[in-house]
């Protein structure tokens, strides 16, 4: 099969004109939970934040772990996609865009945690330095300050990242559509006209942008792991933490992208533009990750056993025969245990059901890691007269699950109102005679 | 601040002044039960042995003042911050409700208000006018009763001398029964709790942690041990 331009467009561009039923039916539910998590927020902030499950010494849990997580996931996109350009990878044409997504709408979801979890969220801009009436400046030591200015800047180079490759793609839909539509796209393609010094200056910002954003995205999870490593909690101090949320990040994150290619491509019908060989490669990279994080957790658990530090072998034993071994040991196997031969076996690595089923258990895994490093280390700091424990509250669970709701809503809408797959970049892989998967894997598929 | 473990007697009478003085709320028994109380100055029970040959040791805990504090760089807003006497200060209306201070806390003296603090009848009529009420969402913890520092300070320099060792206490050692708390200027070698913190028996809680805390416990000697064996 070699598609047309022309088909290439009608192909991608269906769901920007045509809304089914299920579209409607799966946004009003998302939507529904949404509202219960704004609902939930709204009655922490009206009664206070002791209606969390939080007390001491927990006093982060369920908000920091969705904060980290989102983050985490966050790095699928914008990091994935960018290392994908600058190495050349061709087979990226078709996924870079519903990764570049996935990072904009994580991150905003992420930047809300900190919020969310603060004791008088109404002062939160207190963390912005401007010169105001009380005369002080913002802690500058205080790790919390980086992680302002690290999401921040991650954010602005996100969304920057997306909206770049995305002006051909709008100029396109204004070219096309008419009505309304043609007046928004109009005024979104920002005048793009296709000239050669359009296109050359497109190429040159993606090129600095790709290789700018990748410091960005290891600093803002390194600088969220600081968060940790830098209190002196059992359990928390350790020079590991940031290439292991690093890489925990980048795990997590292939995981939700393999989940949304999967979805994409069954509910928008992208069978021919996303095929096995896209899972598959994503698939070699998930299994890179895997290891790469089980060698982390090994060395982190090892010398942590080995150390035996009276002060950190409460919180070290907590999780791993202790009230938290359970949580912990699932979450060995839905990161390691389960994923790993899946994705090293080639036959399956290459059936798209079974990414999935070895992703789905990576995304709830990694999320019990977050919280495994948070709750137990806060339960049992130094002194035991002071051990504690945790129970999270329905205001936390039902903002979790509002959260994830979140995430898939503004996908829903985002894939209604971008191309979610970068036309041009596909049209150019063909006239490249790259054939990015579209005609060799055809011939793939057809011998197996 | 000098502890002398040997004396307390873990009557508390520390944790009911510390409330009265410093209008600390009382959470009541649900919120307790859930680890949510707020105690400036808390008395830790350790058991050793088995029963019946049990002893209690007992260990009251204020906020230990470090030199080295884990908690002020932490802060983003300064709400969290060393003053210039030595104090680690608290600025409640710097205070955005991070927590990230109580965590990176090893001593776990710092409180939360989780909510908006209430004070059953008749407790409502006897607040002390000179300590400002917290409100929910922010962080409070132990001056060293820094209003009574400043009054002494103030009454001191109006009558042109300096302050006298003794002169004043934070409201748990006024209160201690046993006298097992000595409170006073530690730059000054003749007061009682420079010589006294320069004992044999002097301590400082989890110093292996570097953070210098101000307090200074003396340990249960070992006469006490044979004594008791």
């Amino acid at each position: 099969m070699n598609k047309t331009p022309e088909q290439i467009n009608q192909d991608l561009l269906r769901p920007i004109y045509h809304t089914t039923w299920r579209f409607y039916a799966s946004a009003s539910i998302l939507s529904a939970l949404v509202l219960a998590a704004f609902f939930a927020w709204g009655y922490q902030i009206y009664y206070g934040i002791g209606v969390s499950g939080l007390d001491r010494p927990v006093f982060w849990a369920f908000y920091i772990t969705n904060f980290v997580f989102w983050i985490g996931i966050s790095h699928a996109g914008t990091l994935i996609s960018a290392i994908l350009r600058v190495s050349n990878a061709t087979w990226r044409r078709p996924v870079t865009r519903c990764a570049e997504a996935i990072t904009v709408f994580a991150l905003s979801i992420s930047a809300m945690f900190p919020l969310i979890h603060l004791g008088r969220p109404w002062l939160f801009f207190w963390l912005i330095p401007y010169p105001s009436e009380r005369g002080i400046w913002p802690q500058f030591r205080s790790p919390l300050l980086w992680d302002f200015f690290a999401i921040n800047t991650y954010l602005i180079g996100s969304v920057t990242f997306l909206l770049l490759p995305s002006f051909p793609d709008f100029a396109l839909i204004r070219d096309r559509a008419g009505g309304w539509r043609k007046k928004v796209y109009s005024i979104v393609s920002l005048g793009w006209r296709g000239t050669p010094k359009q296109w050359h200056r497109l190429e040159m910002a993606m090129r600095i942008m790709a290789v700018a954003i990748i410091p960005v995205a290891v600093s803002v999870h390194t600088i969220v792991s600081w968060d940790f490593a830098m209190a002196p909690v059992p359990g928390w101090h350790s020079t590991i933490f940031g290439p292991y949320f690093v890489a925990g990040a980048i795990f997590s994150g292939i995981a939700a992208l393999i989940l949304a290619m999967a979805i994409l491509r069954k509910t928008l019908h992208l069978e021919e533009y996303l095929q096995p060989i896209h899972f598959a490669a994503l698939g070699k990279l998930l299994l890179v990750m895997s290891l790469l994080w089980f060698y982390f957790v090994f060395a982190e658990r090892l010398t942590t056993w080995y150390g035996n530090f009276p002060s950190e072998m409460p919180a070290f034993w907590s999780t791993q025969t202790g009230s938290f071994g359970p949580l912990f040991w699932i979450m060995i196997f839905c990161n390691f245990i389960i994923p790993a031969p899946i994705l090293a076996i080639k036959y399956l690595r290459e059936k798209i059901g079974w990414t999935v089923v070895a992703s789905i258990p990576i995304i709830i895994g990694m999320w019990l890691e977050r919280f495994l490093i948070i709750v137990p280390s806060l339960s049992h700091k130094y002194l035991p007269y002071n051990y504690g424990s945790y129970r999270p509250s329905w205001v936390e669970i039902t903002i979790t699950v509002g959260t994830f709701a979140g995430m898939g809503l503004l996908y829903l809408i985002f894939s209604r109102v971008f191309p979610i797959i970068s036309i041009w970049e596909l049209k150019l892989g063909m006239t490249k005679g790259e054939a990015p998967a579209l005609a060799s894997q055809e011939a793939a598929t057809e011998e197996t | 601040m000098v502890i002398d473990e040997d004396r307390c007697t873990g009557c508390e009478a520390c944790v009911a002044a510390c409330h009265a003085e410093n209008n600390i709320a009382i959470v009541g028994d649900d919120q307790a039960a859930r680890g949510r109380a707020m105690h400036w100055i808390r008395v830790e029970r350790y058991y050793e042995g088995d029963f019946p040959d049990i002893k209690v040791k007992y260990r009251p805990v204020p906020c230990q003042q470090c030199s080295d504090a884990p908690c002020e760089p932490v802060c983003p807003t300064y709400a969290s911050y060393h003053n210039p006497e030595g104090l680690n200060a608290q600025i409640y209306n710097r205070c955005i409700g991070t927590r990230y201070c109580a965590n990176a806390c090893p001593y776990l003296v710092r409180f939360f208000n989780f909510f908006n603090p209430v004070w059953d009848k008749p407790l409502d009529l006897q607040f002390n006018p000179d300590v400002s009420v917290r409100s929910v969402g922010i962080m409070e913890k132990c001056t060293f009763c820094i209003q009574r520092i400043k009054a002494a300070e103030i009454k001191a320099k109006a009558e042109k001398r300096p302050l006298k060792d003794g002169e004043f206490n934070p409201a748990c050692v006024q209160s201690c029964p046993a006298e097992a708390m000595v409170f006073g200027d530690l730059n000054d070698p003749e007061s009682q709790v420079s010589r006294l913190s320069g004992s044999s028996r002097g301590t400082k809680l989890l110093e292996e942690l570097g953070t210098h805390p101000e307090v200074t416990y003396l340990k249960r000697d070992t006469w006490h041990n044979e004594q008791n064996a």
